[in-house]
């Protein structure tokens, strides 16, 4: 048998992780949607992976740029995503007696 | 570090984005859940570090961002939520495109060809799919973004043909990708990245600010699954999670919209509603009766009730009225009343919304109760106080089949013994509709701006 074609392998797991988030999300209370939409917005932020990689090769050229470029924009939602999520979060508080 | 190591470390820090999300099952778990989340984020950042070069500036561009991100962060008020959000999906967006043009400059550096090689052909489809959803959603979120900061009109603009233009723009834009999968080079990729650029301006030019709730939810998915397609493309487990967990997110928050609206999706992503079309509502040319009353009259009726439930919607919130609204409950709350708020779905500018707005004024969160929970017990409920909402009480979307909202989910307010609705004038709400809850015999109206007439009531309350 050959090896398996790493598209097939990528499509695993993007399938898996649909289904994961499906069932994850469905169980968010309806009031913390708010929060949810700033996490999420933080977690897509994860884009700053792709362009830390493309910001990664030795030599400086208008790829490197693109992707310094890239990792600023990911990094402005990644601290940012995470910080009003924990803002608005920490609002909801029970009763104070 | 080891690619083996590196794809180790990068399934800890998917576990964790799923802990943050299923934190968030409720209110007490929702901050341990958050912190999870910002672990998992920096264990993704860090391993990443170890494999790259040009550390410096990358750490540098990261200060950057973050700088700005914490700074916006701390200063948005909540009502600018919406906005917020939209403008860092379009960030998201514009990143994904930058790291596929990247990708595409330099294939060997990534992995995904080999030197002297071209594109692999699977890539150049990923590349092409990761690129066209990351350009719609980047400028598809700034006119969002512009719709909901009030910088664009909210009115949905129509040209005629519009729905042909942008199938024959989709077409094109398809034929160049597939020209690009045959013989990458640059100018095909440049001429369907613009073309997808002007598709996001075009899909949600014509979308009103009442469907925005939905809208924002759509892109939010989007900025998922380019992430998502970046991650097929440099062969990247974590961005796959990652991205399809948001993506996942936004598409069954825009569902959970659309059906509290009862609009079909795709009627919303074709555009029109929000606007006032087809809403010319009928009046039938008979003047009908309302009763109106002071606040002193609301604060007396409420004062003397066994409970009350609070209807709240967006104009409570344009008139900063949350916090006297708070003090206002307390008050009852004090009097032996039984206080609570009832949210409807679509309450706000986008899902959620109303519930941190009333969070950020200090109402606890076990007041505030979803419309499912809470609708069997209107009926139980000696006073209803409709405040800044108005759509989301009309019993026509229950009784007159020829209502354009016929069928939409309501707080069944109209079955309480007194339903006191605070507004400015009789005029009609946002879907242009005559409401019959406002000429019920047993409702009250009291004009004013529902930030006086809550502090008149909270002077009324002895």
């Amino acid at each position: 048998m050959n090896i398996v074609d790493p598209f097939i392998l990528n499509l695993t797991v993007f399938v898996l992780a649909v289904v994961v988030g499906y069932h994850v999300v469905w169980n968010v209370t309806p009031a913390l949607h708010t929060p949810l939409m700033a996490v999420t917005n933080a977690i897509s932020g994860i884009i700053i992976v792709g362009a830390m990689l493309a910001a990664g090769p030795e030599q400086l050229d208008a790829g490197t740029i693109m992707g310094l470029v890239a990792v600023t924009l990911a990094a402005v939602n990644v601290f940012g995503g995470f910080l009003v999520t924990q803002r608005m979060l920490s609002m909801f508080k029970k009763k104070s007696k | 570090m080891s690619a083996n190591s590196v794809a180790l470390a990068y399934l800890g820090a998917a576990i964790l984005f799923i802990l943050a999300l299923k934190g968030l099952s409720s209110p007490v778990s929702a901050r341990r859940g958050n912190v999870f989340g910002m672990v998992g984020m920096a264990i993704a950042v860090l391993t990443t570090l170890t494999i790259t070069h040009n550390v410096t500036y990358i750490l540098l561009a990261i200060a950057a961002g973050g700088v700005i991100g914490a700074v916006v962060a701390r200063r948005i008020q909540m009502t600018a939520m919406p906005e917020l959000v939209a403008a860092m999906h379009s960030l998201v967006g514009l990143a994904a495109v930058l790291i596929a043009m990247s990708a595409f400059n330099n294939p060997v550096a990534y992995g995904i060809a080999l030197p002297g090689e071209a594109l692999h052909f699977s890539n150049r489809i990923e590349l092409f799919i990761g690129t066209f959803v990351g350009a719609i959603t980047f400028t598809g979120s700034i006119i969002a973004f512009g719709k909901l900061s009030g910088k664009l009109g909210s009115k949905p603009l129509h040209f005629g043909g519009q729905h042909w233009v942008n199938l024959l723009l989709g077409v094109v834009m398809i034929g160049f990708g597939i020209a690009f999968c045959i013989t990458p080079s640059w100018t095909p990729f440049l001429i369907m990245t613009l073309i997808a650029l002007l598709l996001g301006v075009l899909l949600i030019m014509p979308i009103g600010g009442a469907d925005m709730p939905v809208v924002v939810s759509m892109l939010n998915s989007y900025s998922g699954w380019a992430a998502a397609g970046i991650g097929f493309t440099l062969n990247n487990n974590m961005l796959i999670i990652a991205g399809s967990l948001v993506g996942s997110s936004g598409a069954i928050l825009s569902y959970i919209m659309c059906k509290a609206m009862n609009r079909a999706f795709f009627n919303v992503i074709l555009g029109g509603f929000g606007g006032g079309e087809g809403a010319a509502a009928d009046t039938g040319g008979v003047q009908k009766t309302y009763r109106s009353g002071s606040a002193e009259d609301a604060a007396f009726m409420m004062g003397n009730a066994d409970s009350v439930i609070i209807v709240p919607g967006y104009g409570l919130a344009v008139a900063r009225a949350q916090h006297a609204i708070n003090e206002m409950s307390k008050m009852l709350t004090e009097k032996g009343v039984k206080v609570r708020y009832a949210i409807h779905p679509v309450a706000g500018r986008m899902p959620g919304h109303m519930n941190v707005l009333l969070a950020e004024a200090e109402v606890p969160y076990e007041q505030v109760v979803e419309m499912d929970e809470i609708n069997n017990e209107f009926a139980d409920t000696d006073v209803v106080l409709v405040i800044g909402a108005n759509d989301v009480v009309n019993p026509a979307a229950k009784t007159d089949p020829h209502s354009p909202i016929f069928g939409m989910p309501i707080l069944e307010a109209h079955k309480a013994r007194t339903i006191l609705v605070v507004k400015r004038s009789m005029a009609a709400g946002y879907a242009g509709l005559d409401n019959d809850l406002f000429y019920m015999d047993k409702t009250m109206m009291v004009f004013g701006d529902a930030r006086k007439v809550v502090d008149e009531i909270i002077k009324a309350i002895t």
